[in-house]
């Protein structure tokens, strides 16, 4: 770290960590710019941590200056040395990185060959430096077995949405407008034009969902993903969907706002926009990504409602998600379920063709598309009688289309797994965790249990309707705490829903939860 | 008028392309004849009704999908040509035809009317322009004339409006006509001519972008429509019109159209229409021009066109800034309905 670096983050580093500075950038320029009026390192503020003053530019500057290297471009690969001797520092095999660089810069070879001596001057650093007494070993992490790639959420989701696409037997359809942290996926789905991937950039939000729901009502499996303000813009589009019941699937990368707010950080404040930000009674399913590798079940799952209800779905993720990666197994696309469904092809009212006639268990309306014979119809926003479709504004017919679309909607409780539950003998509290919060929800509960307190942990990836027995859950424990990156939004609906005494632990920083903060919080209130 | 289509050789109608929904617009509205041209000119063109899509935005103009017996989607306000883009590209099989009125399309509607143009998606947008918002009752729109008296604008409209050809023009739009709602052969013909219409743009797909404006009246208006309000352009032929075909159009050497009387500039100085000239672009700015449409719908959507210039008057009127000398609001105002006292 240089004197910036050490002021941005040291906050998030507990009592006892270890700190590795350039001591070549602590100069009087560089502390002053940062800000300190006294060296942190000779004042004794970091005494609550192991310091290594390192020498990594001057270091690095002499060790490529054999190859000829000038000092100035030389400086730009002390981050190789840095990462020279945190390889070393926690034994991480160097051939992976060498192969890289040397793929990397092929095209520079006196880069090349520098980012090369100072990668290997920080692994000799660690060796003969006589600063560290022992490196690290990390184990490998128990994985099950099986095939792996490192995923980003983006991509998963992409890959998801392929897969969905493929699985229902559709051509796949998406619109977007770029937005910072939804664009990646725009980009992706360009590449695949191969499996039958139609991307449009539109000229705006509100173009992407109309798109949408062209394609949709064409036959298409219809997607649109954005951010938040892109959300606000599509919003009547989405409502248009929810009354033509037309599957769709409406992605949501969440990043902090309101307005422009924070573009390029993570925030989990949109699931009330999710849920309610439509006018009139307009109500859609909600499914929650937990990690990046799960967006990619999470779009097959959102594919699967949308297409099945005939509905629109926001399909929630979020900027640490997105951009987060980790390892992922491969699925095996043959085992995925088959979510095809049948275009209507035949009237189904004697000679007649009634687009709103629905399917008595799902509720759902036939989908007859364009180019079938005999099945011509019109569907609009204005309110339509059930059955025929054609515009209607009797007051009893529209009371029975709002509690019928819904009933619809509700009725997906009864296709959803139940509460994924991690239970333990003696927990007097739940945490309940959403979306992104799953990964430090569930390094929380280790922690809290490691400390021999018993915590049970329930998370969610549907939030609309809620899984079915999750009133039954909550009622099982004395005590519920609900994180989330917001100012409590989860804990408001379980609130309403279900009478619970839910408590919440919010935090709008633009970046997730660190484990202990959760684990404080739930250490906390076993206390009380 | 019936017609052979396809391979079965069953004869189509005009009866096949209505539906049995009752069509809703004021007596004398001009969207009557504009549906009926269409539900002419579809059996002559041998298309299926299963193979049409007509997508419209909200508005009178944009009711008209629910009349045909074709696949249809009635959307929101101003976004058709967004969602019809949706269903071309999805389906390049189908053809598909986007309804709207002069507010739909121009105003809250206008990014996607010129994005779906430079686009030349495989789309038919058939612009019904009024001149005014019929279905709010009587607002003024992006096509109505400066001066122009409506509920919002008791003074008069202090807003240029778009000239719609210009507009589909500019966007690029590689098929452009303006036709007249009385004028039901020529409205034919044009639609005939969308219908056909289909550019080789790439390799990899073929695609048609028209913009096909119709301007619209009713009856009471079109009575005073003589034959000197409208020039009708035909390629190959000079601009003539009026009815002894008195007048001209020439362009000056700036490119812009001027009207002339024929006699005094002689038969040769007039331009002949050439649809594919570059300089076309001026030609549909042939200002003041007779040619402009007309409406004055008996019900509902029209305040009088008295053409007077406001802007002038109004400019001084109307400060940015509430200051001093704009008089506060008074309780004589506040009051202007019956009141009564509670003791
Ligand atoms: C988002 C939204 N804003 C406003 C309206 C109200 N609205 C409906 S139609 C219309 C204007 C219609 O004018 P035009 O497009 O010229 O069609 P016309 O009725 O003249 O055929 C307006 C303002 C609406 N339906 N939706
Ligand atoms: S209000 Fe105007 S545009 Fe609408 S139906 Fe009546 S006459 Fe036609
Ligand atoms: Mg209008």
């Amino acid at each position: 770290m240089n004197p910036a670096a050490l002021k941005a983050n040291l906050r998030d580093m507990p009592p006892g960590s270890t700190l590795l500075v350039n001591v070549d950038t602590f100069d009087q320029r560089n502390l002053d710019k940062a800000g300190y009026t006294s060296n942190p390192l000779t004042d004794g503020s970091l005494a609550n941590h192991r310091v290594f003053e390192v020498p990594m530019t001057s270091i690095t500057v002499e060790a490529t200056k054999p190859l000829g290297v000038k000092p100035r471009d030389a400086e730009r690969s002390k981050n190789f040395f840095a990462l020279g001797l945190l390889c070393w520092m926690y034994t991480r095999p160097v051939e992976p990185l060498l192969d890289w660089i040397k793929r990397r810069f092929a095209n520079r070879p006196e880069v090349l060959e520098a980012n090369l001596a100072a990668l290997r001057a920080g692994l000799n650093f660690g060796e003969t430096a006589e600063l560290f007494d022992h490196p690290y070993e990390v184990r490998p992490a128990q994985l099950p077995p099986g095939t792996y790639r490192n995923i980003t959420g983006n991509l998963a989701l992409s890959y998801g949405l392929v897969a969905a696409a493929q699985k229902a037997k559709l051509p796949l359809f998406y619109a977007s407008y770029p937005i910072t942290p939804a664009s990646d996926i725009l980009h992706e789905l360009a590449r695949l034009k191969h499996f039958g991937v139609k991307t449009l950039q539109a000229e705006d939000e509100i173009a992407a969902a109309g798109a949408a729901v062209g394609a949709a009502f064409a036959g298409s499996l219809a997607v649109t993903a954005t951010s938040g303000p892109g959300v606000d813009l599509k919003a009547e589009a989405i409502g248009l969907a929810v009354s033509l019941e037309l599957p769709l699937v409406l992605v949501d990368v969440q990043r902090g706002g309101p307005s422009t707010g924070l573009p390029t950080k993570t925030e989990q404040a949109d699931l009330l926009l999710a849920m309610y930000g439509r006018h009139g009674e307009a109500p859609l399913p909600v499914v929650a990504a937990r990690s990046p590798g799960h967006c990619f079940d999470a779009a097959f799952e959102a594919a699967r409602l949308a297409l099945k209800y005939r509905t629109p779905v926001v399909l929630l993720s979020d900027g640490y998600l997105a951009n987060g990666a980790e390892p992922w197994p491969i699925p095996d696309l043959d085992a995925l379920a088959d979510i095809s469904v049948e275009f209507a092809t035949e009237p189904n009212h004697g000679d007649e063709f009634w687009p709103y006639l629905r399917d008595p268990e799902t509720l759902a309306r036939p989908w007859a598309i364009p180019g079938t014979p005999r099945l011509m119809h019109r569907v609009g926003g204005i309110e339509k009688e059930d059955g025929t479709g054609n515009v209607s504004y009797e007051p009893e017919n529209h009371e029975k289309m709002t509690r019928l679309r819904a009933a619809k909607i509700a009725g997906i409780a009864r296709d959803i797994p139940g509460v994924e539950l991690d239970d333990q003998e003696g927990a007097e509290l739940l945490l309940l965790t959403w979306g992104g919060t799953w990964g430090v929800g569930t390094a929380a509960t280790r922690r809290v249990r490691a400390r021999g307190k018993p915590v049970a942990h329930a998370h969610l990836v549907h939030l609309n309707p809620f899984p079915p027995d999750l009133g039954d859950v909550l009622a099982r424990y004395p005590k519920v705490l609900v994180p989330e990156l917001n100012l409590g939004q989860l804990s408001r609906l379980v609130r309403a829903e279900y009478l619970v005494d839910a408590r919440s632990l919010t935090k709008v920083q633009g970046v997730p939860f660190r484990a202990a903060e959760v684990e404080a919080k739930i250490l906390e209130m076993i206390e009380q | 008028m019936t017609a052979t289509n396809g391979d079965g050789g069953v004869q189509l109608a005009r009866k096949d392309f209505q539906s049995d929904q009752e069509v809703r617009w004021c007596p004398g509205c001009g969207d009557y004849g504009i549906l009926a041209a269409i539900q002419f000119m579809l059996p002559e063109v041998g298309v299926r009704p299963e193979e049409l899509v007509f997508v419209s935005g909200i508005g009178c103009a944009a009711r008209l999908p629910y009349y045909m017996n074709t696949y249809g989607v009635h959307g929101i306000h101003g976004r058709a040509p967004a969602i019809a883009t949706g269903v071309a590209i999805a389906r390049p099989d189908l053809h598909v035809w986007v309804i709207g009125g002069d507010g739909d399309m121009l105003s809250i509607g206008g990014n996607h009317l010129i994005h779906a143009l430079r686009r030349n998606v495989n789309i038919k947008i058939l612009m019904f322009n009024n001149q005014i918002y019929g279905l709010t009752k009587g607002q003024y729109s992006p096509t109505s004339e400066v001066g122009k008296v409506t509920k919002s604008t008791p003074f008069g409209s202090l807003d240029q409006p778009f000239n719609p050809v210009s507009v589909a023009l500019g966007a690029e739009a590689t098929f452009v006509a303006r036709t007249h709602d009385m004028d039901r052969k020529h409205m034919i013909e044009v639609f005939k001519r969308a219908h056909a219409h289909r550019v080789r743009r790439s390799s990899r797909s073929t695609r048609t972008a028209t913009c096909s404006t119709t301007a619209r009246s009713t009856r009471s208006s079109t009575r005073t429509l003589g034959r000197n309000m409208l020039i009708e352009l035909r390629h190959g032929e000079p601009v003539r019109f009026g009815a002894e075909r008195e007048l001209g159009v020439v362009l000056n050497e700036l490119g812009e159209a001027k009207i002339v009387r024929v006699d005094e500039v002689g038969e040769d100085a007039i331009l002949v229409h050439d649809e594919r000239a570059p300089t076309r672009r001026s030609r549909s700015r042939c200002r003041g021009s007779p040619a402009s449409p007309r409406c004055r719908p008996r019900s509902g959507c029209s305040g009088p066109s008295n053409g007077r210039r406001t802007r002038a008057r109004c400019s001084g009127r109307s400060p940015r800034r509430p200051s001093s000398a704009v008089p506060a609001i008074s309780t004589r105002c506040l009051r202007s309905a019956p009141t009564w006292t509670v003791a």
